[in-house]
Formats: C-alpha cells, sequence, structure tokens
C-alpha cells in the first residue's frame, strides 16, 4: 500500500483569477494593459483622424528634399542643397561631438573632485564641497547660458586683431580666443607622417605593454623592474628617431617660391614687402604649403612689432586649392602670386620666375596656423564659442554629480580595507589603487552610466547657444521650415533612444568586466 | 532644446488629443471671452509691453481691432508671445486663435502648413545691418562674414540662397530671439545681423547709438508680412480679412479715430455707411454686430493712424509708408470693396 496520498488535482476555475492570490496580479496587470493599448490606440487613431482633418499625413518624404538652410559646424562636407536627412545627420554628429567631450571632462572632473572631496586637507575639502553643491544645485541650462555670454562679453571680436597696431595679439602667433570661438593650429601631415603618428601610438601600446610584462614578472618571480624610465624611453625613443630621420632627409628637400614674371631673383621678404602683402596657393594638406604660410605669417609678425611708426600691415592672403596641378593652374591664371613647389617642377612651369628664397618640405608634423583674413580667422580648427560653452557646461554640471558617486563609492568601502592594507605596509597611493578603487569602480560605475545619459540628453539644450545638434537641425530648423513635426519628433525620439541605450550597452559590458567574479 | 521638444510633443498630443477646432473659432472665442493672439517676444514697435506692461505695437493693433470686432473690446486680448520657430505649432494646435507676428506669406506655409493668411499689413524684405565701422557698404562685400539670423524664420533660407547665388561664404549664427542677436551682434559675436527691414529699423532704434549702424543697401527678398489663420475654417478667416480690409479702406476714405463717431451717424457715402453698419448688413453676414467695424476702428484708429503711431516717420522707428502707403497714393495698401 502506497504511503504517499496524491493531492487532489487542482482544478483551475475561473474565479480564481479573482480569488486566488497566484493569478490575481496577473489578472490586474493584463487589465491594466489592456487598458494602455486602449489608450494609445485612442490617441494614435485621434492624431491620424486630426491631421486627416487638417489635411496632413505622415510621410518621411520631406527628408530627401533639399535643406535649404546651413549649418555651422559641420563635421563633414554640407552644403545648403544636400537634403534634410544628411542635415540630420550633421546634428547627430555634432550632438555625438559634445556628449563624448562633455563625458570624458566631466569624468576626469568629478573622479578629481569626488576623491579630493575626502581629502584630510579641510580647504581642498570644503572647496571641492563647494563645488559639487554650487554646480549641482543650479539648473545646467542656467550655466550654459552663464559660459557663453561671458565668453561673448569678455572676449574680443576678431576685429580686435586686425590692423598693423592690433589691440590683441595672437597667443603664440598661432591660437586665437575671441568671442566666436577658439582658433588653434590645425596638423598638417609632411614626410614621414604617417610612420611618425604610426609609432608614437604603437610606443603607447608599448608602455602599456611593458608595465603588464613588468607587473606580471613582479608577481610571478619577485623581480621588480624599474617602471619609470625604460617607459619614458619606450614612448620617446622610437618617435624621436623617426622625426628627426625624415625632418633631416626627405623633409629637408628644397622647394622653390614661384613669384609672377619679373618679380624672381629678391628675398621671399623683400618680395612680400615690396607687394604688401602676398596670396598664396595653398595644396590642402602639403606640409610644403604651411610650411610657405608659416614663413609668410612670421614676416606679417615682424612687420607689426618694432616702433609703432614703422609698422606695416602685411596683407597675407590663401587660396585653398586640393592639389598642386589645380594650384599651378591658379597660379598661371593669376589667382594668387606665391607657389611652392619641388625644384624640379618648377623649371617646367612656364608662367612665372623663381625667388631667391627657398624653403624646406616640411617636418612630418606642420601646423597649419589660423590667421586673420577678411571678417574671420581662417584656415586652423575652430572650436565654436557655443561648442565650448555647451562642452564646459554639461562637464562641469555632470562632474559635480560624478564627484558624489564617486564620493559614495569610496565611503562604501569599509574602513577595515584601508586599515588592513596599511598594516601590510603599504602606502597610501597604492592603499587607493590597489585596494579601494578597484572595489569601489563596482559601486560607481552603474550610477556613473546614468549620469552619461543625463549629459547626452541634456546636449539638447544646444539650441539655447546656437550649436546646431541634432535637437537643432532635424528637431529645429527642419521641423521648423517643413512643418513635419510629429515625424521629425518620432526620429528625435529614436535617435536619442538608440544613443542612450548604446551608451549603456557599452557601460554594462565594462561594467561586468570589474564587476565581482563569484567562482 | 528639450523644453522645446517637450512642447512639441505637447503640441501634437494636443493636436491628437483636442477636439479638432475646425469652423468654431469664432464661438470659441465669443464663449471665452477672450481672443488669443500670438505676437512676437519683443519687437519695438511691432508688439512689445510698454512701461505699464500693456502689449503695443503695429502687429498687436491688428489683434486688438479683432477683439474690438468679435468682443467689442480691445482689450479682451491675451498675448501669446512666440518665436519664430514655435509660432506656427501655437496657431496649429489652437493655442492661439490667430497669429500677427512679422510673418512672410509663402507657399508653403500656405499650401504645407495648412495655414491661411488673410491679407498683408506690411510689405516688407530682408535686408542687412552692420556696424558702421566695418565700412561695408554693400551686401556683396560680405564674403566671409558671421551672420546673426533668427531661426525658423524665412530670413535663414534668403540668406543661404543670397550667399549661394553670389558664390560667397558665410558663418550662420541661429538664434531664437530678436533681443538674443541683439545682443550677439552688439557684443559683436556676428558681423551682420540679417532680418526683415523693418525688424531692422526697430531693433536699431532701440540701440544706444543707432547712428554707428547701417543698413546695407540690399533688400534681397520680398516679405509680405501679414496676420494669419488655421486652414479649414473659413468664417473666422474672412472676419480677420474684412477687420485688416476695413483698417486700409477706413484710412482711404478718411474715416480716422477723430471722426468716427460722427461718421457713424451715417453719412452720404454708401461704402461708409456700409463700413460702419448704418446701411447694409454686413456684421450680420459675418457673425457680428452691426457696429464691429466702428469698434474696431476705434481700438486704434485706422491703418494709416496705427502705422504713423507705432512704426511711422515721427516715431524712433522711423519707417516710411513707402511700398505701405494707400494705393491712391502709389503705395500697394488696397482695400477690396466692401459691397
Ligand atoms: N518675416 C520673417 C521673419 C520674421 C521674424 O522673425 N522677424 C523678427 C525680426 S523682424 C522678429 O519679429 N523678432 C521678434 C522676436 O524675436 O520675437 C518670417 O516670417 O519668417
Amino acid at each position: 500500500m502506497s504511503s504517499t496520498v496524491e493531492p487532489p488535482r487542482e482544478q483551475f476555475r475561473l474565479s480564481m483569477l479573482l480569488n486566488d492570490t497566484r493569478y490575481r496580479s496577473y489578472t490586474f496587470q493584463v487589465i491594466a494593459l489592456f487598458l494602455l493599448i486602449l489608450f494609445m490606440a485612442f490617441l494614435g487613431w485621434n492624431l491620424v483622424r486630426n491631421l486627416a482633418d487638417l489635411g496632413q499625413d505622415i510621410s518621411f518624404a520631406f527628408l530627401g528634399e533639399p535643406a535649404g538652410y546651413d549649418i555651422n559646424q559641420r563635421p563633414i562636407p554640407y552644403n545648403n542643397q544636400d537634403s534634410h536627412l544628411r542635415a540630420a545627420f550633421v546634428g547627430v554628429l555634432n550632438t555625438l561631438i559634445v556628449a563624448f567631450l562633455g563625458c570624458v571632462t566631466a569624468t576626469i572632473l568629478g573622479t578629481i573632485a569626488g576623491v579630493l572631496r575626502l581629502s584630510n586637507n579641510w580647504l581642498v575639502a570644503k572647496l571641492m564641497a563647494a563645488y559639487v553643491e554650487a554646480f549641482r544645485n543650479v539648473p545646467v541650462l542656467i550655466w550654459i547660458l552663464i559660459i557663453f555670454f561671458i565668453m561673448t562679453a569678455a572676449l574680443p571680436a576678431p576685429s580686435a586683431f586686425r590692423g598693423a597696431d592690433p589691440d590683441q595679439t595672437m597667443l603664440f602667433g598661432a591660437m586665437a580666443a575671441t568671442n566666436r570661438g577658439v582658433y588653434v593650429p590645425e596638423p598638417v601631415l609632411g614626410p614621414g607622417g604617417w610612420l611618425f603618428v604610426a609609432v608614437f601610438l604603437a610606443s603607447v601600446a608599448g608602455v602599456f605593454a611593458y608595465r603588464r610584462f613588468a607587473t606580471k614578472l613582479l608577481y610571478d618571480t619577485g623581480r621588480d623592474l624599474p617602471r619609470g624610465w625604460p617607459s619614458l624611453a619606450i614612448l620617446v625613443v622610437p618617435s624621436l628617431v623617426v622625426w628627426l630621420l625624415f625632418s633631416l632627409t626627405a623633409g629637408s628637400a628644397q622647394n622653390a617660391l614661384l613669384v609672377p614674371e619679373g618679380a624672381g631673383g629678391q628675398t621671399l621678404e623683400d618680395y612680400v614687402m615690396a607687394e604688401g602683402g602676398a596670396t598664396l596657393c595653398l595644396v590642402d594638406g602639403a606640409s610644403s604649403s604651411t610650411v610657405a604660410k608659416t614663413a609668410l605669417l612670421r614676416l606679417q609678425a615682424a612687420a607689426r612689432s618694432g616702433p609703432v611708426d614703422d609698422r606695416v600691415n602685411l596683407n597675407i592672403r590663401t587660396n585653398r586649392v586640393e592639389s598642386r596641378a589645380a594650384a599651378v593652374a591658379a597660379f598661371e591664371e593669376g589667382q594668387c602670386n606665391l607657389l611652392a613647389v619641388p625644384q624640379e617642377a618648377a623649371a617646367n612651369i612656364a608662367a612665372g620666375a623663381t625667388l631667391e628664397t627657398q624653403l624646406r618640405e616640411g617636418r612630418p608634423i606642420e601646423w597649419d596656423k589660423p590667421y586673420l583674413s577678411g571678417f574671420n580667422f581662417s584656415d586652423g580648427v575652430q572650436v565654436r564659442g557655443s561648442l565650448i560653452a555647451l562642452w564646459f557646461a554639461l562637464a562641469i554640471y555632470t562632474g559635480a554629480f560624478i564627484a558624489e558617486n564617486v564620493r559614495a563609492g569610496i565611503q562604501a568601502i569599509p574602513r577595515g580595507q584601508t586599515e588592513a592594507a596599511a598594516s601590510l605596509g603599504l602606502r597610501p597611493g597604492r592603499i587607493m589603487n590597489l585596494v579601494i578603487l578597484p572595489q569601489a569602480l563596482r559601486i560607481i560605475i552603474p550610477p556613473v552610466i546614468s549620469q552619461y545619459l543625463n549629459l547626452t540628453k541634456n546636449s539638447s539644450l544646444a539650441i539655447a547657444v546656437g550649436y546646431m545638434d541634432v535637437t537643432g537641425t532635424l528637431g529645429g530648423i527642419t521641423l521648423n521650415q517643413t512643418g513635419r513635426a510629429i515625424e521629425s519628433i518620432l526620429m528625435l525620439m529614436l535617435f536619442y533612444l538608440i544613443i542612450s541605450l548604446s551608451i549603456s550597452a557599452v557601460m554594462n559590458v565594462f561594467n561586468n568586466a570589474v564587476r565581482l567574479k563569484e567562482r | 532644446m528639450k523644453k522645446s521638444v517637450l512642447a512639441s510633443a505637447v503640441a501634437a498630443t494636443a493636436i491628437a488629443a483636442a477636439g479638432m477646432a475646425s469652423a468654431q473659432t469664432l464661438q470659441q472665442v465669443q464663449d471665452r471671452g477672450v481672443l488669443n493672439c500670438g505676437v512676437n517676444t519683443g519687437l519695438v514697435g511691432f508688439a512689445a509691453p510698454n512701461a505699464e506692461g500693456e502689449w503695443e505695437g503695429f502687429d498687436v493693433a491688428v489683434c486688438r481691432a479683432v477683439a474690438a470686432a468679435v468682443l467689442g473690446d480691445p482689450s479682451s486680448v491675451e498675448f501669446v508671445s512666440t518665436t519664430g520657430k514655435t509660432r506656427f505649432t501655437a496657431l496649429a494646435s489652437g493655442e492661439v486663435d490667430m497669429v500677427s507676428r512679422n510673418t512672410t506669406w509663402t507657399f508653403t506655409r500656405d499650401n504645407d502648413l495648412k495655414f491661411e493668411f488673410v491679407g498683408i499689413n506690411y510689405y516688407d524684405g530682408q535686408g542687412f545691418m552692420v556696424p558702421r565701422a566695418l565700412g561695408v557698404s554693400s551686401a556683396t562685400e560680405l564674403d566671409g562674414a558671421t551672420v546673426c539670423i533668427q531661426t525658423g524664420t524665412t530670413t535663414e533660407l534668403n540668406l543661404a540662397d543670397f550667399f549661394r547665388a553670389n558664390n560667397m561664404n558665410y558663418d550662420p549664427v541661429p538664434i531664437e530671439t530678436n533681443a538674443e542677436a541683439q545682443q550677439q551682434y552688439l557684443a559683436g559675436a556676428c558681423d551682420v545681423y540679417t532680418t526683415d527691414m523693418s525688424g531692422l529699423a526697430a531693433t536699431r532704434a532701440t540701440f544706444e547709438a543707432p547712428g554707428d549702424h547701417v543698413l546695407l543697401p540690399e533688400v534681397i527678398s520680398k516679405e509680405p508680412l501679414g496676420p494669419l489663420v488655421r486652414h479649414g475654417d473659413n468664417e473666422w478667416g474672412d472676419i480677420v480679412r474684412w477687420t485688416l480690409n476695413g483698417l486700409i479702406a477706413a484710412e482711404e476714405y478718411g474715416i480716422t479715430s477723430a471722426n468716427i463717431d460722427e461718421l457713424a451717424q451715417g453719412t452720404n457715402n454708401p461704402e461708409i455707411n456700409r463700413m460702419l453698419g448704418t446701411e447694409g448688413n454686413f456684421g450680420e453676414i459675418l457673425g457680428l454686430e452691426s457696429d464691429w467695424l466702428v469698434n474696431a476702428l476705434k481700438a486704434g484708429g485706422n491703418y494709416g493712424e496705427i502705422f504713423e503711431r507705432h512704426i511711422g516717420e515721427s516715431t524712433p522707428i522711423g519707417l516710411a509708408r513707402g511700398l505701405n502707403a494707400q494705393w491712391t497714393d502709389g503705395g500697394l495698401m488696397y482695400s477690396p470693396p466692401f459691397r
């Protein structure tokens, strides 16, 4: 006889959906879901019907039409005849640029402030506390506007750099901070430029590899290799060798300077002084052109120094062209009166004569400096005032939150850990790096992910300072000029959703990598 | 801007959720007792709050005339300040009953955005303002300049066309309101400010030293500015249209705020009598009281009076009538007959 009693098979009755606690919650959830869907469907239906009443429909065809407006910051080529879709894409890239810059800067600021807030130095700790409180408690839009207005009001307009006796001079002759943005030189790769960059990057990787190897050796055999000077050597020596090699060989090949017929034979300085300036045909990305331009700018600066009465304003201009052939053609047409060409080539160009001065081909990296021409600075890289305002404001604002995350993460590690590590004889720096931070990171990362998301979403405040992010292009001008509000907003929502999910995904991978591994 | 995304989303939902407002605007305005009128955020002479906080200006006067015609009281107006970007959403979503905000009548706004321009109260064109110190005397010398523009306007599209046609480059600084544009321009963050000529004149009039700034001679577009309403409510459109026509016609026939009480007793000019309700039933046809236009004219006088008071040559803005004179004086202001 069996000792177990078969429990009566439970019959499912409809009333159990309400009476049985096991099922009741499902019942209500299903009902709620159903109501929600019904509500959404009602809104959607109403929208379509009302749009139809207004004589409008939902269509994305406008994306293919020419946008008709210009965008000031263009990471990719764009003009007003390109489509709305491309304008939206330019906006997307601008959003990503400011979000990336902002996240990196906020992380650095936040980490420093978070760690220093726990400092034993009273002043430092209080300063950091003041930073965190001040920035966390004022809306980010206010910070954006404050920085922007300070920049426009406090910095000089480009015209202040004009003339023989300007009010403002450029920093190192290469940088200018104006109320339209900061202009910095742009690197141009000369002979061996790529190799130099590659070697440098390889050296950086080499430094990491070496330190890893040293750590492993230390753990495996107990032998402690020096880290400082070998790292420095790995970083510097190969790059330096490549630099010198190319500078002294291909880089110092001499180029002739072509000028119009009859002006040949003199030095560059005499020529430029006689002409009151020069227009250089500048081949995009060619170091020889950059060298010639640098020489001209140096002459210009020299002519502006000295006693005020002797100062001369040399009128330097550049005419940018794609290739050397185009430069020669432009020169022959008289669009410029100065052109740097290799000596062999100079002989083959019928028009023009050569100057006595010759210039080198260029070092692996030459700096293409911004200079004032007309209303604005040309060449170089312009970091727009609107980008700076948005970037800094987002970074310091979000940095304050990250600082709190960092502080909380560190304080969550029991003091006993620090004391135990100290009793093993570890120095405070090592305790932080080897004991506290690896554990604290697990606590810090998840909230920092949401700070990154916040920063990215807050970047849509860009239009307040005229920064053309995706909210400014697709969600602003395109929406307005086409009247396609619903389509544009839908696309905008989709974009922010995708970007937020991507940031979360990437950060979750990182989080999993540092998470406590339970075996 | 996050806020405007939200606003647009709310507007979109409002379009979705609100019962459609077609063909009942008059009823709604009368029930509410207040006319919601979309105006500028502030452009002296056209629409700006005065020292007492009361809205006044050339565009505001149109709102007041309509309120007087419909509700009998020129002060029953709720002014909603809109930017170049928000004005169309505000109208489409029903937040305002009409817009009177330096708005250019264009093909796409009429047919694609589905609005109805009821007429033109100012014939304008786009111009450029530069500091005198810049030494520029023609817009064709502006190659490479940094230009402040208001976003969401016809201005930014015209500007792109103009520079493209002249094979020049420029650096656009997009801005939301006239006040910000003014601040940026005066700080030298842009070399040039471009918008409608009337707007430039009004903006310049508020500068500390207006003489330091010049308007360049080029006018690069046609900007017929006028009040607009939503497509689909023709009755309401007609009321706004004929109120505007009434203001213009009143100037032509010499009806002014000084003599209106006298003329409203009846005259021997049948057209004036029809306008002022002593002959015919024009008010009734529009669904309004018979003295609708008398009220509208009492609000601020006829078109000419409104022009002179707010933007005319005796004001700091100092605009000449030019194209905006009556057709009888060689201008383009021409009201269809009240018949
Ligand atoms: N007429 C153009 C431009 C209208 C416009 O934005 N005008 C400016 C200057 S005339 C304005 O009214 N600004 C006042 C404000 O910012 O509220 C259009 O309709 O797009």
